[in-house]
């Protein structure tokens, strides 16, 4: 465990507690949450995971072999099953599996 | 009902918890293990953050050897949405007394998506709230432990592994773009995030992404109130 893992990773616990603490230290009684906030509260977890899925594809580009086709195939899928049948770990677990698979068969 | 009963009532309520923290937290054991990270770390930064999605794009900043002021405010961005969590049973955990801490801390989509669910008098509620809040956490540190027990053990290579964070962002969008009545905000993050990826780069596009896509929503935020009045 290095000093920069320790540093991390207790910067993150924090951040994530205070996150979850936040309406208790600002928003009691009287005080309410300003209205932009709440709304943007609201849309803001849809945009994050649309990034997110950007991030987790990144590589896509300059790896596309290993990130590139086997990524978007496997996201594409996964996106498939989910509709079809909304069973989170299926989707999960078919997803990775086809994925792993595919970056042997490819690469 | 009596304690016995509270007991079990909880434990049948947070069986889909269990399904899910088993399975989800044994891949980020597995991924931790893969990274570099051995079980013990995996250990700690569940006992400590404590947080799903979250903790799988830690590993891969850690990795990457990111600052942590990058990894402070993707912390931010991604753990936001707790505090709106919070917010929904500020009431019920104010009157929670010593376990109130406790409760702030161990509260995640889904205990939350739970503590909707439960249709129970005040009193018991409250306690099957926590009893389900320990139950998870629980169920989240076995699972890490144990997927980075069984990354030192199996032979093969478990490359690959990390895209079981890709398909949980997956569903989690599929299932917020079903219940969206505007896809504006998912269609805003999916091309921010592209072209942030195609100016700054696959090591530091996400921070200005999350950046200008918050942004973005404010002032569309804004602009629908004012077209309505």
């Amino acid at each position: 465990m290095t000093v920069y893992f320790i540093l991390a990773v207790s910067a993150s616990a924090v951040i994530t507690f205070l996150l979850r603490a936040l309406p208790f230290l600002l928003f009691h009684g009287d005080r309410k949450m300003p209205e932009w906030l709440a709304r943007l509260g609201s849309v803001l977890p849809s945009a994050i995971m649309a990034v997110l899925i950007v991030y987790c594809l990144r590589g896509a580009k300059s790896d596309v072999t290993h990130t590139g086709v086997p990524g978007l195939i496997a996201v594409l899928l996964t996106a498939v099953i989910y509709r079809w049948k909304h069973q989170t770990l299926l989707s999960i677990f078919l997803g990775t599996a086809v994925y792993m698979m595919l970056i042997r068969v490819i690469a | 009902m009596n304690k016995r009963e509270l007991a079990h009532y909880s434990f049948m309520k947070s069986i889909p918890i269990l399904c899910s923290y088993l399975f989800v937290s044994m891949a980020y054991g597995i991924l931790m293990e893969e990274s570099g990270f051995p079980w013990y770390d995996s250990l700690l930064v569940s006992l400590t953050v404590y947080t799903g999605a979250f903790q799988f794009v830690l590993t891969s900043l850690l990795s990457a050897g990111a600052s942590v002021i990058t990894i402070g405010l993707t912390a931010c961005f991604m753990n936001s949405r707790q505090t709106f969590y919070s917010l929904t049973f500020a009431d019920v955990f104010n009157r929670m007394g010593k376990r109130k801490p406790y409760m702030i801390h161990t509260m995640t989509d889904e205990t939350y998506a739970v503590n909707c669910t439960l249709d129970l008098p005040e009193k018991e509620r409250r306690e099957v709230m926590f009893y389900v809040a320990v139950l998870a956490r629980c169920y989240w540190m076995i699972g890490a432990v144990i997927g980075g027990v069984l990354g030192q053990l199996i032979p093969v290579s478990m490359d690959g592994i990390d895209f079981c964070m890709t398909a949980l962002f997956v569903t989690i969008f599929v299932d917020q773009w079903e219940k969206a009545h505007c896809h504006f905000p998912a269609v805003a993050g999916l091309i921010t995030g592209i072209v942030c990826l195609m100016i700054f780069g696959e090591r530091s596009f996400i921070l200005p992404a999350l950046l200008v896509t918050s942004a973005l929503l404010v002032v569309w935020n804004t602009r629908g109130e004012e077209e309505k009045s």
